[in-house]
Order: structure tokens, then sequence, then C-alpha cells
């Protein structure tokens, strides 16, 4: 009753003074990432006198490269308010797919494509338990992690498959002294970055992660994008899986195992938001930057492999709490 | 903006870096070996070999390790050294083949690769050369000559061994069975049993109960792997057989040390990792002073183990038979 008696001084009590612009701008999760990015550079720079040395760091990041390309469609998944933990699995089952086919006289563009449709089909389950029958995707996505794992063990044993001679060393293919994996990876930020930021499509994906229901409300065709998402990041994975085949020369079931964490790792460093909604492509891009600044950095220094995971779980606290506080003070 | 101002400088930085690594090539030599995973006690003494023999030759020694033994993990640490500049790797491979192309990029730089303690079976010709710790061929000679030296060559002896299907173990075996029936002093000796312990120390300690039981003459066992031999001393100590029944085979000092302090196992065998790291060294050095010819056949001296040769595929083995540890010794070994 007397909210309509007196509207005025409430709606000025509410709403507080806009925030400035360059706050806006600047106070952001991927602003910390980027310090933290410099800061990295610099403490590894003082750790080890053979780390500054761009060509070594381009190398050492086409050892994650497949991940972080993983982790940048992971990341879209992230925002609208799924997850996908199956990313590395699925990379060892299509590579594993792959390899099986080319040893079995398969030639080299049918086996890719058996390779690359695994990977979409092995995206397709996800999407189907996850959209079709509403099942929760962190369950799901386990299961299926589990799953290829196992199925790409199945095919190849424990024994390794040897990839043919002229599909070995996508890393060693520099482009003006920059490794193929690392433009891919580049390029691939450029174009999710603009699709994410700037298209209608990438707008939805924020909004069906904020609030599905509201969404679906407004006209969102919520699992169509969902279903979309995952077939990509399906897709990706067996990109993925390929890339590291070509690299390492030889594929195992055992191929980038644990890939999925260091994936969901680059999100979370990125500033990307577990339940949705918010993150951004620039995030993980600096995110998987900082990881391999960081780990790069102790590695060369000689540091001791239990250093070196404590300081990447301080790093992973230190950016959610950050994350958290900034996503706070920008709802107040 | 921001990353542009703070890149340009870290980029100057770079180069003049670049600069320095080139003209620090005339350092001591870097040597650096590269475990399966850290906190493995039997690195500890392959590492103690490398630091001791790096002392007395003046080189530097570094130990790095990934956290876990997985296919990959020590792509980027073989990476790291390259990027050290050191002058030798040595590694135990956690695979035959993921991480080939990395020691193809580390040779092409002109590091001297070397797998100590492992070999990348199948694709030997990516590495220089391998260290490993003895003939495996004369091994079931060496146990066979152990067990008749305790039970003074006479009398019903039995094997204690792991799975039915493990190739080095079946070797052994065969080695053995080979042993007793050529050699004529071991003429009065009687293999009555081969049983298979799995490597789990369960089965392994049923089996050498039933073994106790089914032959009450039995006065040797012979357990060529380091779960079987410590089951097997177990059920003797318990038993309070000590006087009548010898247990040897293939042991880890650290695991046998109780047994030989209260006379249960009087004596057992293995390798010496320190060995490798030590030989390792003085092989590595020989190579880069250009005094030892890394080819098969060639030989070389190394200080307390002698005349070393290079056998086919590049393979070297620190010690022509195994070492024997008794209450004399095993204090001198921590793995």
């Amino acid at each position: 009753m007397s909210a309509i008696d007196r509207p005025a001084p409430i709606a000025r009590r509410e709403a507080a003074a806009p925030r400035p612009n360059w706050q806006v701008m600047l106070v952001r999760p991927e602003s910390m990432t980027f310090l933290l990015l410099i800061l990295g550079i610099v403490v590894g720079s003082q750790l080890s006198q053979y780390f500054l040395d761009i060509n070594y760091i381009l190398k050492s990041f086409t050892l994650s490269a497949e991940f972080a390309i993983a982790a940048l469609v992971l990341t879209m998944v992230i925002i609208s308010g799924e997850i996908d933990l199956s990313a590395a699995s699925n990379m060892a089952l299509s590579a594993c797919l792959f390899a099986y086919a080319q040893k079995a006289g398969t030639p080299l563009p049918v086996a890719v494509a058996i390779g690359l449709g695994a990977g979409l089909f092995m995206g397709a389950i996800n999407a189907f338990m996850i959209v079709g029958l509403q099942l929760p995707s962190i369950i799901v996505t386990i299961g299926t992690l589990t799953l290829y794992r196992g199925l790409a063990q199945v095919i190849a044993g424990d024994k390794s498959i040897r990839v043919p001679e002229e599909f070995i060393g996508i890393d060693n293919i520099l482009i003006y002294g920059v490794p193929l994996p690392v433009i891919l990876f580049t390029a691939l930020s450029i174009i999710l970055g603009v699709t994410l930021g700037g298209t209608i499509f990438g707008r939805q994906i924020y909004l069906v992660g904020t609030n599905e229901v509201a969404a679906r409300h407004a006209g969102v065709r919520s699992k169509r994008i969902k279903t979309l998402l995952f077939l990509a990041m399906g897709l990706t994975g067996a990109i993925a899986g390929l890339m590291t085949a070509s690299r390492l020369g030889s594929v195992r079931y055992d191929l980038g195992l644990g890939g999925e964490l260091q994936m969901v790792l680059m999100a979370m460093l990125g500033g990307c938001y577990i339940f949705g909604g918010r993150g951004t492509i620039l995030g993980t891009f600096l995110a998987a930057w900082l990881l391999v600044i960081v780990t790069t950095g102790m590695i060369v220094a000689d540091w001791l492999p239990a250093y070196q995971l404590c300081v990447l779980g301080v790093l992973l606290i230190v950016s959610i709490i950050a994350t958290n506080l900034i996503y706070s003070r920008a709802e107040r | 903006m921001l990353k542009r101002h703070l890149l340009k400088p870290l980029l100057g930085l770079t180069a003049a870096l670049a600069l320095a690594t080139g003209a620090l090539a005339a350092d001591p030599l870097k040597i650096v070996y590269i475990g399966k995973n850290t906190g493995n006690p039997y690195f500890d003494s392959i590492t103690g070999g490398f630091e001791d023999a790096c002392k007395k030759l003046g080189c530097d020694f570094k130990f790095v390790a990934p956290a876990t033994a997985e296919a990959t993990s020590q792509i980027p640490f073989i990476e790291a050294q390259i990027q050290r500049g050191v002058n030798v790797i040595g590694i135990a491979p956690n695979s035959p083949d993921a991480i080939v192309k990395v020691l193809d990029s580390a040779r092409a730089k002109g590091i001297l690769v070397l797998t100590v303690n492992g070999d990348i079976t199948g694709n030997e010709s990516h590495r220089d050369a391998t260290i490993l710790p003895t003939n495996f061929d004369k091994v079931g000679g060496d146990q066979v000559e152990m067990v008749g030296s305790l039970i003074g060559y006479e009398g019903e002896i039995a094997i204690l061994s792991a799975t039915t299907e493990a190739p080095d173990q079946n070797k052994w075996i065969v080695g053995m069975k080979d042993t007793l029936a050529k050699d004529p002093k071991y003429s009065k000796m009687k293999l009555v049993a081969t049983v298979y312990g799995d490597d789990q120390p369960e089965k392994s300690t049923t089996e050498m109960e039933a073994l106790l039981s089914n032959y009450p003459n039995l006065k040797g066992v012979i357990a060529p792997t380091t779960v079987g031999i410590a089951a097997a001393a177990q059920v003797v100590q318990q038993r309070k057989l000590a006087d009548k029944v010898h247990v040897t085979g293939l042991g880890l000092p650290s695991e046998m040390r109780p047994f030989i302090k209260d006379g249960t196992v009087k004596a057992f065998q293995l390798w010496s990792p320190y060995n490798e790291g030590w030989l390792s060294v003085y092989f590595a050095k020989g190579v880069l002073d250009k005094s030892v010819k890394n080819e098969v056949g060639a030989s070389f001296d190394v200080p307390n183990l002698g005349k070393t040769t290079i056998n086919a595929g590049n393979s070297i083995n620190t010690q022509a038979s195994l070492t024997t540890f008794d209450a004399k010794n095993i204090d001198d070994y921590h793995f």
C-alpha cells in the first residue's frame, strides 16, 4: 500500500549510482587473469634465465593447445548452464578410432572423417541424454567420460597404434614462426569470441545459462542451442584428439588422460562462472596462456611437481574467490 | 594498450637472454635424469649414482620427474631440459613411443639421449644408448648358485614365481632349469615344484605355505620377485623354519632388511640401481669428450665397475652378474 503512496523514495534507495565506465570496463574477471598472466611472466623470468624465449613458450603452448581448443567450446557449454567432462575421453576414443581405421587400410582422409564423425556422434549421445532425456549433464558426462575411455581401451588395447608419417607433426608446422596449433587456437578464439559476444546466438547462450525458463518464455530455443553446443563440443574433442595424435605420432587409449580437469581449470581461471550465464572466450584464451606460462615457468626452473601442484591449486582458488567477488560487486 | 606497453620490453629481454644462453656454452657438462615419477625410492638410488659420479667428474646434475607416470607426463620436462641447454638427458621412459618425437628434437639439438633402467623398446633408434642393470640371460644361473651355496648344493628346492605369463620370470626360470640340468655342480639338487604367487602378497603366502606342507624335505626356495621373496620370508619367519628352509631370490634391500637382521634370510640378490647412474655419467662424459666410441663392441673403463662393453643395440649393462645382499652389506643400500 505504502509503496504506491510513496514510490519515489524507494526507487531512489534501490537504484545506486551507476558504476563509472572505467570500472565496468576494467573490474572484470578477465582483467585479473590478465594481471596474473603478466605476473606469471615476470616471476617466470626471475625463476629461470631460460624461460623468456618466445619460441620456447610457443612450443610449450603446443603441448596443451589441444586442451585449450576444447576449453574454448567448453566455456560456451558452461555459460549455457551445462558441463561436459567427457571431452578428453572423446579425444582418446576418436583418435583411437582414427588410428585403428588407418591401420586397417582405410585411406587417410576417410580415417580422419571416421575420427571426426565419431566425435560428433559422441557429442550427439551426450546431447540426447542431457537435452532429450533432461538428465543432469555432470552425471551424464562423468558416465560418458568413463565409457568413451573404456571403449578406447577396447579398441586399442594396451598397445599404442602408430600414426602414418604424413600425418605426424602438426606442431612442427610453423607459420611466421608460430606453430600451427597456436594459430588454430587463436583463430578459434576470435571466431568463438565474436560469436559469443557479438551475435544474437551468443547472447541467447548467456540467457539460457542465466535463466533457462525465462529464456524459453522469451522465445529462445534453448534445447536447440544446447544440442548444438554439445555437438560442437564433440566435434572439437575429435579435432583435439587428432591434433594430439599428430603431435605424439602414436595413439594410446590413455591419450589426454585427465584433460577434462585442465579444460575446466582453464575456463574457471578465465572467470567463467560454473553455474552458467557468465564468462568470456577472452577469459579462457588468457587463462590457457596463464596456465602454460605458470607450469612452464616452474618446470624450466626445475621445481618439484609437489610445489607445482600447490601453486596451481592456490591459483585456482584465488581466481575463483576473485571471480565471485567481482561478480557480486557487479550485481550490487 | 596496457598489453602492448608491457610486451615490448619483454620481447627485448627475450632477445638479450637468447644471446646470454649462447655465451654460456663453455660451462661444465650439464646432465639431467628424468625419472618415471617423483617419490619412488628406487630412483633415489639411481640418482645417488648420478650425483656421486657427477661430483667426481665435475658435471652439473639435476633430477626431475613428473608427478605421475603417465605416457605423456615426461614431455614438458624433456622440452624444458632442451630449453635449459643440457648436454645429456638420461630418462626412465614412461612410454616406448609417446616421447619419441621430443627425444628426436633433443638429439637434433646435439643432446646425448640415454634411456636408463628401461628402454623404448621398438623405437631404439630414437636414443643414443640404453643403460640397463644386468644381462637378464644370466639371472637364472646366478640364482641357482645362490640357493646352492645356502643349502650346501644338496636337497630339494622350489621356485615361487610371479605370474605364469611374466616374460622376465619365465626367462629366468628356464635359465634355472637349464643350469640345474647341465651343470654337474648342482646334480644333487632337485627342483620339486614351480608355483605362482601372482605378485600378490596373500596368494604368494598361500603358495609358500602349500609348498612347506607338500614337500616336508624342502631345503631351499627361490623367489625371483620382490613380492614373492618377502611373502616367503614372512611365512618362514612365522613358522620359525629359518634353519630348515632357506629362502632367497630377488628382493629389495629396504623390504628385506628385517628378515636379514633376524636371520630368516641369509642372502638374496638384485642389481644395483646406484651403478646405473654411476655408469651413465662416465659413459656420457666419455662419449662427449670423444674418449668413448658409442659403437657396438666398443668398451670403456668405469671406476669400481671395470671394463664395460657396449652390447648389441647400443645396450650397456652395469653389472655382469647380480649383487648379493647379506647381513654384511644390507645397511649400505637404501632402495
